[in-house]
Parts: C-alpha cells; sequence; structure tokens
C-alpha cells in the first residue's frame, strides 16, 4: 500500500510538473522581484467596466452633496457644477457659462461626464486617481462613491437615494452608454487603419 | 513615488527676470547677467577657468538660435485654469529627422507642470493576466537586453485650423527621436502572459496617473520601455525616468512616468480612453493608429521668399503602420506631382526628410505634399476625406479620427507664404 502511494505522488507530481513547464514558460533572464499581494493591491487603482475591482464602501448623493463642498470640489467646479474655472460637472441650465476654454481629454460644458461617459466606472476612477487637484488619490471609498452618486444624481442619471456600491455602480445605465463604438478589426501587424479609407 | 512640480523656482526666477525688462535696459540687463553665459566675446569672463567651465558644461546652442517651441493656444489644461498642456514644435526650423529633445513637443494628460521623480525610487509594476507578476528597479531595466529605434510621436490633436499660421501650429504636435529601453515583449514573455488576455493598461505615476488601454497584440509587437532618448536619459518633459513607446499609436498611448502595466481581458475605458472615444467604429479605426501624413516644413505659413529662383522645398512624411514609400510634391495647387527624393535610410514608423529641387517664377502658386507608404495607402486630401464620409467640403468639415490630410501652403507674389486652407 505505502509503495502505491508513493508511487501515485511521483506520479501526480510529475503531471503538475510538466504541466506547469507546459503552461508557463519558465522566465529567461530572471531579472525583476515577484511584488507581494499588498504591493500590487496598493498600486493597482485600475477600474474596469464591469467594476471588477471596486473596492468595499458605498455613497449616496445625498451624502455626495456635503462632501462636493468640503473637498473643495465646488471651489473650482462652482457650487452648481458648472460657470466655473474647471470642466462642467453638472449640465448647465443655460445661465452659467464657463469663460475657460477646454478642450477633449477633459469635460465641458457639451460634454459632462455624468452624461457622456459609457460606464459609471470611468467616474469612481477618475475622481478616485485624479481629484481633488492637489490631494489626488486622498479620498476614501465611501466618499469616491458618494461624488459618483451625487454627480450622477444631478444629472438626472440615477435618484437621491439609490446607493453607489460595487455592485450597483456598474449597473447604472449611462446615458451615452451606446455611443461609443472600438475598431471592428483587432489591431495587427501591417495592416492600414481601415481598409478602403484614401 | 514623487510627482511634484519641477523647477517652479526657476520658473519665478525667469518671471522675475521677464519683469525686469520692464523696468528699462539696465535693470533687463543686470537680471539676465548670472545666465547669459553663452553671450558673445564681449559677454564672457576673461578668466580662463570660467572660459574652460563653458566647454565642459552640458551643452547649449548657439544664443544666436532662437527656434523655441509654443503652447498651443487653444488647448487649456482643465485643471491648471488658462494654462496649456500642449506645446509645439517648431518644424518649420527643423532639419534631418531627428527632433532635438529640447524642443519634442510635449502634452501632459491633464496637468501644466513636469514631475519630478526620482529614478531610484521609481519601479515599474507588471501584472493582471500574468503567470509571475514583476517588479523592476530602473537598475534591473537597464540589465536587460536594449533595443533603440527611431519612431515619432504624434498627437491626436496634430489637427491644421485654418486659423493656424505657420507649420508649427498646424503640425507642431508630431515628433521624432531615437529612443532605447527594453521591448516591452520582453518583460511580457518574463512574466508570462495568460492565454485569454488582450490587452494591456499603461499607467503613469504624475499626479492625475495617465491610463490607456492597449491592444496586446501591439504591445507584443513593437512596444518598448525606454529610458533613453536620443543618446541620453530621457528628459522630464518626455517621462523621465521611464516612457512606454507605441510606435505608431497616438501620442496619449505613449504613456510617460511609466509605472504600472497591468495584462487584462477587456478594453477598460479607462479616463483617457474616454476622451476619445468615437460614435462610429471606422472613425475609431482611424484615431489609434497614425495615417500616412506629410507636411512641407519649408517654405512653410509666415517664411517668405527672396524673390525668384532656386529654392529646395523640404518637409517630413510618417506613416504609424510602416515605413513612408514616396512622397509627391505639387506646385500647382495639387494639378500635377513631381515624385521627391528622401534621405535614407527611411526608418519604419519614423519621421523621413523629403525635399525638391524647384524654381520659383515669381507667380502665385499652391505648394503641397502627399505621402505613400509600403502598404500603399496615399494620404487623402480634404476633398477626399470629406467624400468618403459624404460630408460637405466646407470649413465645417472635421477629418475623423488622427486628421492626415494633406496642407496647402499659398506663396504670394512678393513671396509670402501662407495657410492654404484659410
Amino acid at each position: 500500500m505505502a509503495w502505491r502511494s508513493v508511487a501515485r505522488f511521483a506520479l501526480i507530481s510529475m503531471i503538475v510538473a510538466v504541466g506547469a513547464a507546459l503552461s508557463a514558460q519558465s522566465p529567461t533572464f530572471g531579472v525583476g522581484c515577484a511584488p507581494t499581494a499588498d504591493e500590487v493591491r496598493a498600486w493597482d487603482i485600475s477600474i474596469r467596466p464591469d467594476g471588477e475591482e471596486l473596492p468595499a464602501g458605498h455613497g449616496t448623493a445625498r451624502e455626495g452633496a456635503p462632501i462636493y463642498i468640503q473637498k473643495g470640489c465646488a471651489g473650482c467646479h462652482g457650487r452648481t457644477g458648472s460657470g466655473a474655472n474647471a470642466p462642467t460637472l453638472i449640465k448647465s441650465d443655460g445661465t452659467t457659462k464657463s469663460t475657460v476654454p477646454c478642450l477633449a481629454p477633459c469635460v465641458n460644458d457639451n460634454n459632462v461626464m455624468a452624461l457622456h461617459a459609457p460606464y459609471a466606472t470611468v467616474m469612481w476612477d477618475y475622481i478616485n486617481r485624479g481629484m481633488p487637484l492637489g490631494k489626488e488619490g486622498s479620498l476614501k471609498p465611501d466618499e469616491v462613491y458618494a461624488l459618483t452618486a451625487y454627480l450622477l444624481f444631478k444629472n438626472g442619471v440615477i435618484r437621491e437615494d439609490d446607493v453607489m456600491d460595487a455592485q450597483s455602480l456598474p449597473k447604472v445605465v449611462m446615458p451615452n452608454r451606446q455611443g461609443f463604438a472600438l475598431p471592428a478589426q483587432a489591431w495587427k501587424h501591417g495592416t492600414p487603419r481601415l481598409q478602403s479609407y484614401p | 513615488m514623487t510627482s511634484k512640480p519641477r523647477g517652479r523656482r526657476g520658473f519665478l526666477k525667469k518671471s522675475a527676470a521677464l519683469a525686469g525688462l520692464a523696468l528699462g535696459p539696465s535693470a533687463a540687463a543686470a537680471a539676465q547677467t548670472p545666465e547669459s553665459h553663452s553671450g558673445g566675446a564681449d559677454a564672457h569672463s576673461n578668466d580662463p577657468k570660467e572660459l574652460a567651465k563653458e566647454l565642459i558644461a552640458y551643452g547649449e546652442r548657439s544664443h544666436f538660435v532662437k527656434s523655441a517651441r509654443v503652447p498651443v493656444a487653444e488647448r487649456m489644461s482643465p485643471d491648471m485654469f488658462g494654462l496649456t498642456f500642449h506645446v509645439l514644435t517648431p518644424l518649420q526650423d527643423s532639419v534631418g529627422i531627428i527632433t532635438p529633445s529640447s524642443l519634442h513637443y510635449v502634452a501632459t494628460h491633464r496637468g501644466s507642470f513636469v514631475p519630478d521623480i526620482d529614478p531610484a525610487e521609481h519601479r515599474l509594476l507588471l501584472h493582471g493576466m500574468v503567470d509571475r507578476p514583476l517588479i523592476f528597479t530602473m537598475d534591473e531595466l537597464k540589465r536587460l537586453p536594449s533595443v533603440s529605434r527611431i519612431h515619432f510621436i504624434e498627437c491626436l490633436g496634430n489637427r491644421a485650423q485654418a486659423r493656424h499660421k505657420t507649420v508649427q501650429e498646424t503640425h507642431g504636435l508630431t515628433s521624432c527621436a531615437e529612443w532605447t529601453g527594453v521591448a516591452l515583449s520582453l518583460l511580457l514573455k518574463e512574466a508570462g502572459v495568460q492565454k485569454s488576455a488582450s490587452w494591456i493598461v499603461a499607467e503613469g505615476a504624475e499626479e492625475i496617473k495617465g491610463s490607456s488601454s492597449i491592444p496586446l497584440g501591439k504591445a507584443m509587437d513593437d512596444c518598448m520601455v525606454a529610458y533613453g532618448m536620443n543618446g541620453e536619459a530621457i528628459r522630464p518633459q518626455q517621462g523621465f525616468p521611464l516612457r512606454l513607446i507605441v510606435p505608431g499609436f497616438e501620442g496619449i498611448h505613449q504613456i510617460k512616468y511609466l509605472r504600472r502595466i497591468k495584462v487584462v481581458d477587456r478594453y477598460y475605458m479607462t479616463y483617457d480612453d474616454y476622451g476619445h472615444i468615437q460614435p462610429d467604429a471606422r472613425a475609431a479605426a482611424l484615431t489609434n493608429q497614425i495615417g500616412p501624413k506629410s507636411v512641407i516644413t519649408f517654405p512653410s505659413g509666415g517664411q517668405r521668399l527672396m524673390g525668384p529662383g532656386f529654392y529646395q522645398i523640404t518637409g517630413l512624411a510618417w506613416s504609424g503602420a510602416g515605413a513612408v514609400r514616396k512622397v509627391d510634391i505639387s506646385t500647382d495647387g495639387g494639378q500635377t506631382w513631381h515624385q521627391a527624393e528622401h534621405q535614407s535610410p527611411v526608418y519604419r514608423i519614423a519621421h523621413t526628410r523629403f525635399g525638391l529641387n524647384w524654381k520659383w517664377d515669381g507667380k502665385e502658386c499652391v505648394i503641397m505634399s502627399r505621402c505613400t507608404y509600403d502598404l500603399g495607402t496615399v494620404q487623402p486630401t480634404r476633398a477626399e476625406s470629406a467624400k468618403y464620409w459624404n460630408k460637405p467640403l466646407d470649413s465645417s468639415f472635421r477629418v475623423p479620427g488622427n486628421d492626415n490630410t494633406v496642407q496647402p501652403w499659398r506663396i504670394a507674389a512678393d513671396g509670402s507664404v501662407h495657410n492654404g486652407l484659410a
């Protein structure tokens, strides 16, 4: 019995080893270190459209309104979210107008993020990595959820008490969800940008 | 990871010097004295030790040469209100194919400052759908086999408008440099890309951590992680200490201050991706990869011919998908075309210098160039592009994606050169 189990163990080990060699070619140079899981977690701030990497936390528009003032958003974007120096965040009622020109890649009066972004995750990601100005990356997940909810609510996309979290945020049906296209063909070496284009 | 603005103090000092100009000639001269080492003989110290310092110092160009970058007038930073975040290279003064690092066009994802990053602290993290996530120091990256390649980088916003006067304004968001670094495919193979992966997301270390989605096929093809530019460490304006080079793709993909690459299985729609979304799949196809394009840099808008006689017409041609095969020049508004000579060797996905010997008869004319690259596609005119999109050819027509249309220059009888789109 003992001999048989040893043989079985050896066989399994062999299969595992061969399988590993097939599935993962070994490194050629062996330069660089393996990061720890904590290092990867700390650095990885990407958020994909279905919200895979969204952290725990939650917030509503009602909670976001005071944060919008406290964190200084209103200072640059205006209390109403339009007509100030920074890009327009809340669709203007027509009485206010930005005095500073602002072109892509950014948001302006005709390009409010809550109305133009195909996914709500784009807003969450941008607020999380890029705001507030000068203190980028300092907001806590609850604050980012609340601010995203506030901007979505003020632009008429969600209701004031809708709770935004890792599950609900990616499900928000954005007004411009169908408003973008990727190239029909995946990029390939040595191919023109678009067949038949002059 | 520090990404503080650098040189703020230097900027203030220079502002003070400029303000000094308003005080009168003596004050201005006093303000300039400490920095004008490169003046004429009379500006030099007679101390031999001081003179030798100038011989040894990091080289400056002659003070007689004034060629300079200018900010894009209409492209304001979304956060540094009223300040630019795109700066144009002076193509009208360019010779050969290499843009000096000091004159390379500059664009940022948002900020109007240059991050100050300590290379000893900088790391590149490679993770996501890989068998072995890896983190590299700069020293480790430099141990790996290096490659050097000459590539242009062009911003998608490089779009000639009727109001532009010079080639710097119409085309100054393209530049060409020799980049040195490690093939991205080497790093990806080292980490072991998993079978179901199809995209990468690259990210910078600056305040906004600018980030773009790039097809994995491109990442494995010819992308590189560059630490060198034109024979020295990459300049801070260009992404020191590390920049992703995605040859032939629009500038926003060439992530500066590169700190992280995540291998993924879908398009991530990052903020920068979002800023460039197109409603039409065909327009999207014209957005990533730069089309065959060329422009005459002499004679070009704002320059003046001295009178009838011989001139070499010269300019630059490039393509985001291959090498320039030929460039044609017309001096009669596009009725007849003559094949130009081009400088050899011609590099793939690089600026190519072309020239045509020409005798100007002193009459008003319109000159233009068009480029054909090795896949056979020819640079279109605005009329050809409008026809493809079934749009009227008027000033409202905006070429979708990267605008690679033919640029006309009108030479008036007095020798002055003007934007042919005006």
